[in-house]
């Protein structure tokens, strides 16, 4: 039976198991770091200090501890829009303007609760 | 009685002093360059007490010690220097009909960079330097030049060579539609646009010396004076045209045409507020 099994199968089947394995949260957390770092997405890291990340910005806040200062639905406007609170913001809003969409919001939030 | 009268007279005066006080708020909005031009100076002296009004005009290289000793390093071998010569060898060459860039300016083309853009009142315009070359070289009988490539950058570059040191000296005439240009270029510098949402303005007067990753953002005064610059970044020589472009692209918005009207306004507006900083181009950015 396992002679039959294709390599590719086989390593997807792994993959699988990987994936089943990690808690959803975890994995859209992992999801929303690689956003925050991407320059062609969030590109968080352009302006915070992040954990893991290396070359940071100095245009905004360090990003830590955010789970004490902020609720989850404070972190989703704040991605989402920041200029609705401070119209004199720098950061883009990226709801706003369709930089992420919201399940990759929602990732990056996931990611930012874990900071 | 009296006590009544008396708060009625107070309102009144009051109304009236709001009314005589209207036209005067009204007077603070309308256009004054020279007192745009105070304030904006005195924000980055504020901002950066320890430089003086020069040295904004080495951009990142000014923010910081570090950086300053980067610059002095790079001024030793600087790598502008192919783009100078080629320059000078070009401005010197003359057109197939035998006439040079020379016959196309004041003074020869020497020494004059500071006094770019300045507001054509015949073509009711702002004419840049860049613009002035190209339409040099057509009435010449030669074909424009790419207002992004090396040749433009190498032919402003040396005419910044020959001005370096004169102050940044752009007029606006008594003209309303001088005034007109210098409002809508202030306009376009402080409009946020793109799908990141940005101004010039929010880059380069609320985010000068921080960092975006590794990149150092340069004030906005005196970053005209430094033009045109070798940017280790584009691996080459990059005009002023070039600048307004890519920052255009890089903050997701679609960049205008180089020369466009709107640029020449916000050449005209970002220049006359550096009025009185030293010409420092060609330039060396990171």
């Amino acid at each position: 039976m396992i002679a039959t099994f294709s390599k590719p199968a086989f390593v997807l089947a792994l993959l699988a198991g990987i994936a089943m394995a990690m808690p959803a949260q975890a994995q859209s957390a992992a999801e929303g770091q690689k956003l925050a770092f991407d320059r062609g997405k969030g590109n968080c890291l352009t302006c915070h200090v992040i954990k893991g990340g290396d070359l940071p910005g100095t245009i905004g806040p360090e990003l830590t501890g955010l789970k004490a200062k902020y609720s989850r639905d404070e972190l989703i406007a704040i991605v989402t829009d920041e200029t609705r609170r401070n119209p004199q913001t720098v950061m883009p809003p990226f709801g706003r303007n369709r930089i992420l969409s919201e399940k990759e919001i929602n990732a990056v939030v996931d990611f930012l609760q874990t900071l | 009685m009296t006590a009544r009268f008396a708060i009625r007279a107070a309102f009144a005066a009051f109304a009236l002093g709001v009314l005589a006080f209207a036209p005067v708020t009204r007077a603070a909005d309308s256009i004054d360059p020279a007192a745009d031009k105070a304030a904006f100076q005195k924000f980055f002296t504020t901002k950066f007490p320890k430089l003086k009004l020069e040295d904004f005009v080495n951009g990142p290289y000014s923010m910081n010690e570090d950086l300053h000793k980067q610059w002095e390093e790079k001024e030793q071998f600087p790598p502008y220097e192919f783009s100078l010569e080629a320059g000078k060898e070009m401005f010197s060459t003359p057109f197939k009909n035998g006439k040079t860039y020379a016959d196309c300016f004041p003074n020869k083309g020497i020494g004059i960079r500071q006094n770019y853009p300045y507001f054509d009142e015949k073509e009711g315009k702002v004419v840049t330097l860049e613009l002035a070359l190209n339409r040099c070289r057509e009435a010449n009988g030669e074909a424009p030049l790419s207002y992004v490539k090396d040749d433009m950058a190498a032919l402003t570059a040396y005419m910044a060579f020959t001005s370096r040191g004169k102050p940044m000296d752009i007029k606006i005439p008594n003209d309303p539609r001088a005034l007109q240009a210098y409002q809508k270029g202030k306009e376009y510098f402080y409009t946020r646009r793109g799908q990141l949402n940005f101004s010039c303005a929010t880059c380069h007067i609320q985010s000068p010396g921080e960092r975006i990753r590794a990149e150092v953002l340069a004030p906005a005064l005196g970053i005209l004076n430094a033009m045109p610059i070798y940017r280790s970044e584009w691996s080459g020589m990059g005009t002023t045209s070039r600048r307004f472009t890519t920052c255009n692209s890089q903050i997701r918005g679609v960049p205008l045409d180089p020369q466009d009207d709107e640029y020449r306004n916000l050449e005209y507006y970002l220049s006359y507020v550096s009025n009185g900083l030293p010409i420092s181009g060609p330039g060396a950015r990171p």
